[in-house]
């Protein structure tokens, strides 16, 4: 090994900044040479702009993928996923089958979602058919809930566009202030009567081949204000929205717990009053889905091999057990909010940073990643593509030389197979 | 008994009420039936008169609030008030009542002052200090167990059985314990045995069985007429407005609605605790609770025997933490009537034990001194240290113990304990696992000097895994 790291970071954030100090990284600015920049999205750009950006070199690391927004643009991660979909149904895999009212039965993960104003004609299409339902509009470039509101009307929407048409609307067919309006999840599962949804932590070392890990430290965001599906409480945004940067706004914000409740409780409450086997369904059904969203963009994705990325992923389950995918942040959350909340992401780093530079030595960006289990931490394998190609290989094999595998074999290394969810 | 005769009578679960019957048969000491009513309640006429003089002292505290702050004890609320409730019953959380007036009657340190202070009048303890006198803060003379007697009446927690808690974390061989242990479960489930499900407890519930496992053990039942019986409690609260609801309110706010675990299920802990305080079916564990349900006058009629009432009508009156008996269970029951259900059943049953003087073995004053008998016995140099410094063990183990670790153990590791609590029908576990946790810090305590420094060595229960603590102290100390 030579010499120690050096750091660059334009988010000033404790836990950040904690955790290069105790592998004794050594901070630089931006000007100098550097190992490792954790950067916001607004610096990525720049780094791999064609006009200001610079070659990487092979030591040196950065913490987004150069075109990240194919995932975390809501817009863009539709239009990706609607596209993988059309391919694997296009290969006639058995992914892609439907049931018999034409809905994907195991693609079928995101709540029907439109651009706007692009697919506006689809979207009044589909408005007519279930004129009850209740839609959210959001805008596609926007984090922490900002520019979010219902409608359950046409004439709302009509009513927007005139509004926004001087300002946003404009500047839409640009492309930079794009909505995407998805029908609303009206039946969220309830714990104590309070709507909530799941944030989870999703870390992407390369996307071809795919290798994810998923952190097991997640937790529940709690609205504060009961949930009331009646549409008199359209504009209470504390209801509906459970984003923390919102619900710190609200009166009941508590600032021991925040709203925060760990996925191992979910877990608990939901073996203990629905039962172990669906509770598994769910997890299952959930690293399903995570697995999926990011097989759609891989193929699009830059793999750059100086990249990885720690994702925030925002889940609602529906009162059947159903996770549906809502978005996925390229830069979640680093400030906490309380005591736990500074613990966990301090670990989230810490874990983060024994999986991407291994052993604290100074970036290569040629490395196997291939961490050892020990090095994982709070991270699990979610899925390895390598590794799953050379098991179905080896299973081949085995299978053909009459040999039995392991009833563990695979498990370890890849999404837990379900009857529910795999073919 | 008069509603588990009824049941029986029709014909429904008969076994288990005629096991139940049988019991109670027992427990009746054979020619005494005239015994008077308070030996049923406690046999020992001082721990009476504590119990008596306590009970003064809480119902002054209580009736000078009411002065204080011009607070009626109870009043009928308008029909306007009545409908705002109705609407909001499912978020009484949202509600911020000025409630800074409102204090807890009592807090678990005041009680523990209260058993500090219990002597037996016929027993001298005014000796020194020295090996075979007792160093602990308890100085009454009750028979509590030790290790070999524990061992004894907790043989399913030995290191030769299988335990939930334990053995479905072993890595090899994997859940083969857990797996045939679930199976067994479920067949205790589907017959609805009571009985059963009882001794399977001991050993731990799977998390997917335990709701329907503990129903059946404290005989809950979900039938529509328990659905009606919270109904009716329902419609109680809504009509009268009480005191007490203030302070039941006060305590959610202070514990509850502040704690990781259960911040999710406030406006459940109203919906059970408003509804158990008008329930007038919790007076009959007055019958074995050493405690008297307090009196009071309908106004205009101070004095006049013929117009007391019970006061609140279940006759218990809360205190800071009372909801952490509930809270827990909310992680079972999603549907308040059944939680409701349950709730009450653990409480005539257990947690009564934990606020009331009495020589019961389940009783806080005997779980006290069974705590500090322990330790004595099995970390002498410990319980010196401590003692020299300033820290009285009893002094940090007493609010566990009031909660039956409620609030303290994460709740999966709550759920464990409490399953034994069910399962053997007693809370002495409780009172083992206090000391567990005392001889698993030991060395940290050793080097304390000071009682702050020693709360903060055990400041933090919520990494501790219950079974393997309370598997090593009872089973491989050496005794």
């Amino acid at each position: 090994m030579a010499g120690k790291v050096k750091w660059v970071t334009d988010i000033e954030k404790s836990v950040l900044i904690n955790n290069f100090e105790k592998r004794g990284w050594i901070q630089v600015s931006d000007s100098e040479d550097w190992n490792f920049y954790w950067m916001s999205v607004q610096t990525i750009r720049s780094v791999f702009s064609v006009d200001t950006g610079y070659r990487l070199s092979d030591d040196q690391m950065v913490n987004h993928f150069p075109n990240h927004y194919e995932l975390t643009r809501k817009d863009l991660m539709i239009k990706n996923i609607k596209r993988y979909r059309k391919e694997l149904e296009k290969e006639g895999s058995p992914l892609a089958e439907k049931d018999e009212n034409g809905k994907y039965l195991y693609l079928d993960f995101v709540p029907v979602t439109f651009m706007l104003p692009a697919d506006y004609n689809l979207f009044v299409e589909e408005f007519r058919k279930s004129p009850s339902s209740t839609w959210i509009m959001k805008p596609c470039g926007k984090a922490q809930g900002k520019g979010i509101f219902l409608i359950n009307k046409l004439s709302q929407i009509k009513k927007w566009s005139r509004d926004s048409r001087t300002s946003t609307f404009v500047a839409a067919s640009s492309g930079k202030e794009a909505y995407v309006i998805s029908l609303y999840i009206d039946n969220p599962l309830l714990i104590g009567g309070k709507k909530f949804d799941l944030r989870l932590y999703v870390l992407v070392t390369t996307y071809r081949p795919l290798k994810c890990y998923m952190y097991k430290l997640g937790f529940c965001r709690f609205c504060t204000v009961k949930y009331t599906p009646s549409t008199s409480e359209l504009d209470n945004m504390f209801v509906h929205l459970t984003n923390v940067a919102i619900q710190k706004h609200g009166d009941d914000y508590n600032h021991v717990h925040g709203g925060k409740w760990t996925v191992s409780n979910l877990r608990l409450y939901l073996e203990s009053t629905r039962g172990k086997e669906v509770t598994n369904r769910l997890f299952d059904q959930i690293h399903w889905i995570v697995v999926q969203s990011l097989k759609a963009v891989a193929p699009v994705m830059n793999n750059d091999k100086h990249c990885f990325e720690c994702y925030g992923y925002d889940i609602i389950i529906d009162d059947k057990l159903k996770p549906w995918l809502i978005e996925v942040n390229a830069s979640p959350s680093l400030t906490s909010s309380t005591a736990n909340d500074r613990i966990l992401k301090y670990n989230l780093m810490n874990d983060t940073l024994n999986i991407v530079t291994p052993n604290g030595e100074i970036p290569d960006c040629r490395w196997n990643r291939s961490p050892p289990r020990e090095a994982l931490g709070n991270y699990q394998v979610l899925y390895d593509e390598e590794q799953a190609q050379s098991e179905s290989a080896e299973r081949d094999l085995r299978s053909r030389s009459g040999q039995s595998l392991g009833p563990r074999g695979a498990r370890a290394s890849s999404v837990r197979p379900t009857p529910a969810t795999w073919k | 008994m008069r509603e588990c005769k009824q049941r029986a009578l029709g014909g429904y679960r008969k076994r288990k009420c005629y096991l139940r019957y049988i019991f109670f048969l027992f427990s009746l000491p054979p020619g005494h039936t005239a015994a008077p009513p308070q030996h049923m309640k406690e046999p020992l006429a001082y721990m009476r008169k504590a119990q008596a003089s306590w009970e003064n002292r809480i119902l002054k505290s209580l009736n000078s609030m009411c002065t204080e702050l011009g607070v009626p004890l109870a009043h009928k609320r308008s029909t306007q008030e009545q409908k705002e409730l109705i609407n909001k019953w499912n978020e009484m959380g949202t509600d911020e009542p000025d409630l800074s007036h409102f204090r807890p009657v009592y807090a678990p340190k005041d009680f523990l002052e209260v058993l500090i202070s219990l002597r037996n009048p016929n027993h001298d303890c005014s000796e020194q200090a020295n090996s075979r006198s007792h160093w602990g803060l308890i100085q009454v003379p009750l028979g509590v167990r030790d290790i070999p007697e524990m061992r004894e009446a907790f043989p399913e927690l030995g290191m030769m059985t299988g335990q939930l808690g334990i053995d479905d974390h072993t890595q090899v061989p994997p859940d083969l314990f857990e797996t045939e242990h679930v199976r067994v479960g479920k067949r205790v489930v589907n017959e609805q045995d009571s009985a059963a499900a009882q001794q399977y407890s001991r050993q731990g519930c799977p998390t997917g069985l335990r709701a329907d496992l503990w129903a059946l053990i404290l005989n809950c039942t979900n039938e529509p007429e328990d659905v009606m019986h919270y109904e009716q409690l329902k419609s109680a609260v809504i009509i009268h407005d009480l005191l007490v609801d203030n302070l039941i309110y006060k305590d959610v706010k202070l514990t509850a609605s502040n704690d990781d675990y259960y911040f999710v299920f406030e406006d459940y802990l109203y919906q059970v605790l408003l509804c158990f305080s008008r329930d007038t079916a919790v007076l009959e564990h007055f019958s074995y609770n050493s405690a008297t349900p307090p009196k009071s006058y309908i106004k205009d009629k101070q004095g006049v025997e013929d117009f007391t009432v019970v006061y609140p009508p279940n006759g218990v009156i809360p205190f800071h933490g009372f909801s952490m008996y509930v809270a827990p269970l909310c992680f079972l029951y999603n549907e308040p009537a059944r939680l409701y259900r349950v709730f009450r059943e653990m409480y005539v049953r257990y947690f009564f034990r934990l606020h009331s003087i009495s020589s019961s073995p389940s009783g806080i004053v005997s779980l006290c001194l069974q705590f500090e008998k322990l330790l004595q016995t099995h970390l002498p140099q410990l319980f010196y240290h401590l003692r020299e410094i300033g820290a009285q063990p009893l002094r940090i183990a007493f609010k566990w113990m009031v909660r039956a670790f409620s609030g303290y153990l994460s709740t999966d590791q709550l759920l464990l304990l409490w399953d034994r609590i069910l399962g053997y029908d007693s809370l002495e576990i409780v009172a083992a696992l206090a000391a567990a946790v005392f001889a698993f810090r030991a060395e940290n305590l050793m080097e304390v000097m000071s009682l702050a420094a020693a709360e903060a060595v055990l400041a933090d229960l919520s990494t501790l895994k219950v079974m393997p603590l309370l598997q090593i102290f009872l089973f491989a100390t050496a005794i």
